[in-house]
Formats: structure tokens, C-alpha cells, sequence
């Protein structure tokens, strides 16, 4: 997934096959140097792409083109799921959503926690990170610790978090235990908390990626650079914030784009803490879209919604690569990309 | 060695090919003869816990001992999701379940439109004259498409010993009294009612039964037939329900608590004694059981009384809101899957079904098998009701139901008048 955005704007000089000596694909050493004919050698090298790419463009042509596709056509319907498509109304189905108050305040939602997911988990995550990028006894722990939530099923970590933020449930014993009793709230069950509650346990729940991600990207900040940075004098401070949060740039880059799309496309976590609810105050477009599309039989009308989820992420994620992410391409990190 | 590799490649290809192609279009269910003569009906229920999940494979079981060549293939799958994701998918796909669990009303006439059910009237005569009016849901202008096995009413289950408790001697039989014992029992420290308002339905259920208290039976039911909710009485109804919400009787934070899931739910909160009463279907106890330690539920605390009377409603006060579960065949189903439809409402399973305390049976000459007593009290009222409305949300189909959930459940979160109930209905029924 990290991959695939700087892939398609790198071309082929920043191409991990590309570095392989021309007409040598990486995956073939041992392929004899030279050949009897080019045109065999080109039908070989087409049979293996089709090999090795056939099966997974024919998955994704069925799974994902096919179903926007239906999908697209589908939203131009009033259909209820059980009759022949036959009642054509055009883009009504757009226009009804985007005239209908709970729709846009679930669209509003999810700005909130696209805004609020980066605003939250970028810095707690860039300090643990930094902290457990350190030799510390119990480092090895503390990693497994962070992760776990990131690993547990959506539903069984919303149900147990359901159960916590219940009345008088543990978190509000909890908080009452340590003298903290004046902020209990309804966590689940005020319009006006609820979100800052959802925010909370997506934040718990994904913010052990960025961790891991950040880690791994403070893997491959060489080590001279930090030797050669203490030789010249420079401070723990200065050099986190001078080289190694630099060189940690495309990692960062790379997860709020993850964050951002994760943000659009929310979905479970909602769906089994709150439903959207009270009176959706937490619905997402992807809840919006399940209860009006599933639960209540309009299934044109869902697609629809499904339509705007999808454009609305799509145009996230090209702009943010166009504008974003193009800053990794130029070569940030060892100026190898700078042959243009 | 060049050739080998290609040709492997080649077969490979194919195969994953084949693979893909065969997932699309492959696919169980259909059932249908299949040329020696043999049978397979496939049957999905919602009786995923005991005792139903075993009763259903028993009657499975001896229907296919009785048929030679007749296979059976049963799928317990989760209520809701069987209801609104699985059943609608496969009926999209073309490929539905021979037998299904059938809940009638509004949902069951869209499939009847879309000619996806079976017409089975003239085949199951002498069932339908054991059954009587209680058939009527699954029945789609004069013409029977699926068979009940139990229909429930609503009402309110108690905890005996809080009321006595609180000082309450009799069961309310008026809002009045009802108002006087949400009282009583909150100047008892205790909890009066729990809802479980995230779910939605089961804080609409209050505004059904004030419907059915509020509108004449004419007017119930012929909103169920051309969805217009234009008679003044539908907004009645919410005025009532907004009074009713403006005595606070729920638990704290009632808006975040769900149904049936925990101990925290509000079927879990009464069964573990934290509140007093819960407004809810005859299917109550077999929940609550499920959700205390030692599968009891309240036992013998529990009780039973009905919603209570309005004061000038236009509703008949005999009328009793309810709701039950059938089986349909769908229309391409094989003939054998009426013979089994015709089976599981026979006497005989009737009466093992009353036994076993799942539900209320519909079947003429199986009551007597009903002894729990609370059952027993249900049962009296409903065959003594002027007659059974279907829940709003069944009768009236998944798009005006689903609307009119959640804008009472919107009232009950202060974000809502009663007219807006209305209107949400009137704009669900234009986008049907």
C-alpha cells in the first residue's frame, strides 16, 4: 500500500525493477544473458506478466471496477433491491443527499475526524515513536503494547469499549476511583460528547500503525548521520529536529494519507458503539450509507451515497498525492532522484 | 524446460481463471429436483440459540425421514442480519433460500411485487383455517404467502418484587396509573423503565402503541395498505409519547443503551435487577435469561400487564400490537417445500414448539402445551385482542419503517417534534 503512491508518480528511475540492468528483470537472475531472438524474448516477458499480474487483474476488475460500475449505474434508479431496475430518476438520488441535513452532517463528521485523527495521533505517535526508537530496557514490550490494539478485530475492541463507556460502567468507576468524578459524561448517550468519544478509541485503536510505521521509518535514518551531527556538537533536540524528523518525512507523509482515507471511509467502529447515533450525531457517510441503503431498502439511493464516498476519496487521495506526496519523488532522502 | 514452464504458466492461468469464474457464477441455495429424482430444499431460520436451533434441525430431520430423496439444508443465521442483508442479497442475486424466515407485512408485500414469493393458498387451506385471523401478516391482498409458527404481543415485563417494593399493588392498567407507578418507584430509588434507545426500534415501539391507542382500527390499517398518515391522530400519538417522555421514567443515559447486547442493555439491566420495567415483545424472558449468570433471568419475579389505556383515543382498547415470525417459500422453491412449511405448522410441531417456550404458537390445539405462566397470560390477550396491528416498522416495509424509527428516536433525544414523525414518514413513503 505505501508503495503504490510513490510508484505511480516516481516513473522509472526511483523503480526498484529499473535499478536492475536494462532487459534484466530482478525477479530472473539466473535467466541466460543472451538471447536467440528480441521477439521471443518480448512474447516470454509478456507471457510472464500476464502470469504474474493476470490473476490479480482479473480480481481486480471483478471485486473493484466491476461492483463502482454497478454501483454508478445502480445510483441512477429508485430501486428498493427486489424489482427490475426500471424507475430511472437521473441524479435525484444526488440531489436528495446532498439537500438532506443528516447526510451533510455526516460528511461534516468526517472532516472531524480526518482533521482530528492527524491532529491527535501525529504528535503522541511522533513522540513514542522517538521514545521507543531508544535503547531502554523493556523497549521490546512497550512496541508489542502499542500495537496490540491496531491488531484486535474492529467489532470485539467497539463492543468492549461500548460496555466500558457504558452508565457507571468502568470508565466512570475508574474515573471516580481516582477523584476524577466530575468529568464523567454520558459518553455515548450526549449529542454533544459523543464524537470527541468516537475520536478517542479510533485514536487507541489505529494510532499503533503510525507508531510502528514511524519506527520503521526511523530504522532507515543511517546512524553517521547521527555520530557526525554529536561530533559537530549538536543536541539530542537538534538532531531529532534537524535530521531525524527530516528523513522521516515520506513515512509521515505516507500515513496521513492512510489516516485520511481510513478517516472517510470510517465505518465499524461507529457502527458498533453508537449507530450513527444519538439522533446521528456520529454517523459517517459509510453508516449513513449502510442504514439507508440496507436497512431501508433503497438501494439506489445507497449507491448513490456509495458514489460520493468514493469520489469524495478519490479526490482526497489524488490531490494528496499530487501535492503532497510529489515532495517524496524529488529525492528528500539521498538525492538519487535528482536525475530528471 | 522453456516449454515446461510455459505450459505450467498457461495452466496456471487457466485455473485461476476458472476458479474466479466458477465463484461467480456457482452458488448453493436454488435447491430444486435435480435429475435422479432428488430433492435438496434449503432453509434459513433466525433460531440461532437453543431451544429453536435444535427443534428446527429435529423437524428438518424427520421431514427428511418421511420423504426419501427429500434433503434438507438448514443455515441458522442471526435475526437482523438474515433479515435485512442476507435474505435481501440473495433474493437481488436470483438465488434465494427455498424456505425463509418470513416476518410478513410491508417487507413481504414488496417481495410479492417482485415475484419473488410463492402463492401458497390453495395448498395450505386446512392450516390456514386452524391459524385463523393470526395469518393475516403473511397475507398480501387476499392471497396467503407464507405460514406464521408464533405471533407475539407487547407489553410490559416487571420485576414483582420492586413493585411491591415501591408500594405498587396492581399492574397499571392506565397512563395514569402507569405516571403514578413511574413515580412511586423513582421515590423508591429505583430505576422506573429501560429502553434500549440506540437500536431505535425499541424506543419507536412507544410511539407505535400510542398510535394503535390513538388511531381507530380503520385508520391503522388502512395506513398499512396506502402509507398516507395524513389523519390528525398520528400526531396525536406524539403529543402522547412526548408527554410521556417529559416525566423522564427512563435510566440514566437511556439514548447510548442497546437492546439485547450485555448486561448493560436494557433487557440485560432488567434482568439483573436495575430497573423495574422494560416495554418489549413476548420474547423478552428468552433474552433476559441470556443475559444473567445463571440463565435465569428474573424467574419467577418476572411479571406481565399490557399498554396501558389512553384517555380519548380513537384506538380500540382491545387492540394489541404485535408481531411474529413465518416461514415463505420462494417462488422457484421445489413443490416438497410446502409439504415442510405444511409440517412445521402441523399440531404436532405447534405443540413442541409451545413447549419448548421459543414463542406463542398459532396453531389451533397446541395452547394447551403453553405453561409458563407469563406465556399463558400473553396468549389469553392476544386471542382475546380485537385484533394483532403487525410493529409499524414490519407493516409498513423497511423504508417508512426505518424513517419512523429513527425519527422517534430523534423525539426521545429532544431533537424532534411530533410532526416531524409524520413527515419523515410521508417523505419515506414518496421515496419508496
Amino acid at each position: 500500500m505505501s508503495r503504490e503512491p510513490v510508484a505511480v508518480t516516481a516513473g522509472p528511475a526511483a523503480d526498484p525493477a529499473g535499478r536492475a540492468p536494462a532487459g534484466r528483470p530482478a525477479g530472473a537472475p539466473s535467466r541466460p544473458v543472451v538471447r536467440p531472438g528480441r521477439r521471443r524474448a518480448d512474447r516470454r516477458r509478456l507471457l510472464e506478466i500476464a502470469l504474474f499480474a493476470g490473476p490479480a487483474v482479473l480480481v481486480y476488475v471483478l471485486f473493484v471496477l466491476v461492483p463502482i460500475g454497478l454501483a454508478a449505474y445502480y445510483s441512477v434508479f429508485r430501486w428498493n433491491g427486489l424489482e427490475p431496475l426500471t424507475d430511472f430518476v437521473g441524479l435525484d438520488n444526488y440531489v436528495r443527499a446532498f439537500t438532506d441535513p443528516v447526510f451533510l452532517g455526516a460528511l461534516g463528521h468526517n472532516a472531524f475526524f480526518v482533521v482530528m485523527s492527524l491532529v491527535v495521533q501525529l504528535p503522541v505517535a511522533l513522540a513514542v515513536a522517538l521514545l521507543l526508537n531508544r535503547k531502554m530496557r523493556g523497549r521490546t514490550a512497550f512496541r508489542t503494547i502499542v500495537f496490540i490494539p491496531y491488531v484486535l478485530s474492529e467489532v470485539i475492541a467497539g463492543v468492549t469499549w461500548l460496555l466500558i463507556l457504558q452508565p457507571d460502567g468502568l470508565m466512570d468507576r475508574v474515573l471516580e476511583g481516582v477523584g476524577l468524578g466530575g468529568l464523567v459524561q454520558l459518553w455515548l448517550a450526549d449529542r454533544t460528547v459523543v464524537l470527541w468519544t468516537v475520536l478517542a478509541v479510533i485514536s487507541w485503536k489505529y494510532i499503533g500503525l503510525a507508531i510502528i510505521l514511524f519506527l520503521a521509518g526511523l530504522q532507515g535514518v543511517p546512524e553517521e548521520l547521527h555520530e557526525a551531527a554529536s561530533i559537530d556538537g549538536a543536541s539530542w533536540w537538534q538532531v531529532q529536529r534537524r535530521i531525524t524528523l527530516p528523513l522521516l518525512g515520506p513515512t509521515i507523509r505516507i500515513w496521513m494519507f492512510l489516516s485520511i482515507i481510513g478517516s472517510l471511509q470510517l465505518f465499524d467502529m461507529v457502527w458498533v458503539m453508537t449507530g450513527g447515533g444519538p439522533a446521528n450525531a456520529s454517523n459517517t457517510m459509510a453508516t449513513y450509507m449502510i442504514d439507508r441503503g440496507f436497512r431501508r431498502s433503497q438501494f439506489g439511493y445507497g449507491s448513490a451515497v456509495a458514489v460520493i464516498l468514493f469520489v469524495v476519496s478519490l479526490v482526497a487521495a489524488v490531490f494528496y498525492q499530487r501535492f503532497v506526496l510529489r515532495r517524496d519523488t524529488e529525492g528528500a532522502l539521498t538525492g538519487k532522484g535528482h536525475r530528471r | 524446460m522453456g516449454t515446461m514452464r510455459r505450459a505450467g504458466a498457461l495452466v496456471a492461468l487457466v485455473a485461476s481463471t476458472a476458479l474466479v469464474t466458477a465463484a461467480c457464477s456457482g452458488g448453493g441455495g436454488g435447491g430444486g429436483p435435480s435429475g435422479d429424482g432428488n430433492v435438496t430444499i434449503t432453509w434459513w431460520h433466525n433460531g440461532t440459540g437453543e431451544p429453536l436451533l435444535g427443534l428446527w434441525q429435529d423437524v428438518a430431520d424427520e421431514f427428511e425421514a418421511d420423504h426419501p430423496g427429500v434433503t434438507v439444508e438448514v443455515s441458522a443465521v442471526q435475526n437482523e442480519e438474515l433479515q435485512k442483508t442476507k435474505i435481501p442479497a440473495a433474493m437481488q442475486a436470483g438465488n434465494p433460500p427455498d424456505l425463509f424466515q418470513q416476518w410478513g407485512g410491508g417487507e413481504l408485500a414488496d417481495q410479492v411485487a417482485a415475484g419473488k414469493v410463492m402463492d401458497i393458498t390453495d395448498q395450505v387451506a386446512d392450516e390456514l383455517d386452524l391459524i385463523g385471523g393470526s395469518a393475516a401478516g403473511w397475507q398480501v391482498e387476499g392471497r396467503t404467502y407464507g405460514l406464521p409458527f408464533s405471533l407475539g404481543v407487547e407489553g410490559f415485563w416487571y420485576s414483582k418484587a420492586m413493585f411491591a417494593q415501591a408500594g405498587i399493588t396492581t399492574p397499571p392498567t392506565t397512563m395514569d396509573e402507569l405516571n403514578d407507578a413511574v413515580q412511586k418507584l423513582k421515590d423508591a430509588g429505583l430505576v422506573p423503565i429501560v429502553v434500549g434507545a440506540k437500536d431505535g426500534w425499541p424506543a419507536a415501539h412507544y410511539w407505535y402503541n400510542f398510535a394503535l391507542r390513538s388511531c381507530s382500527t380503520d385508520t391503522m390499517k388502512q395506513a398499512g395498505v396506502d402509507f398516507t398518515f395524513d389523519d390528525p391522530c398520528f400526531v396525536e400519538a406524539g403529543d402522547r409519547l412526548q408527554e410521556f417522555l417529559d416525566t423522564s421514567p427512563f435510566q440514566e443515559g437511556f439514548l447510548g443503551t442497546s437492546a439485547q447486547q450485555g448486561a448493560t442493555s436494557s433487557a440485560g439491566l432488567l434482568a439483573n435487577g436495575k430497573a423495574a420495567m422494560e416495554l418489549m415483545g413476548h420474547w423478552n424472558p428468552g433474552v433476559m435469561g441470556g443475559l444473567t449468570e445463571d440463565g435465569q433471568g428474573l424467574g419467577d419475579d418476572l411479571g406481565w400487564f399490557p399498554f396501558p389505556a389512553v384517555d380519548g383515543g380513537a384506538g380500540d382498547p382491545d387492540a394489541a400490537l404485535g408481531g411474529g415470525d413465518g416461514f415463505s417459500c420462494s417462488a422457484q422453491a421445489p413443490p416438497e417445500c410446502v409439504e415442510l412449511l405444511k409440517y412445521i405448522a402441523s399440531v404436532d410441531v405447534q405443540k413442541r414448539f409451545a413447549e419448548s417456550g421459543a414463542g406463542l404458537p398459532v396453531t389451533q390445539g397446541a395452547e394447551t402445551s403453553v405453561t409458563d405462566p407469563n406465556m399463558k397470560t400473553l396468549l389469553d390477550f392476544r386471542n382475546n385482542a380485537a385484533y394483532v396491528q403487525l410493529w409499524l416498522d414490519v407493516a409498513y416495509g423497511n423504508t417508512i419503517g426505518g424513517a419512523l424509527n429513527e425519527a422517534v428516536a430523534n423525539m426521545f433525544a429532544g431533537q424532534g417534534t411530533a410532526q416531524d414523525i409524520v413527515d419523515a414518514m410521508t417523505t419515506a413513503a414518496a421515496d419508496r
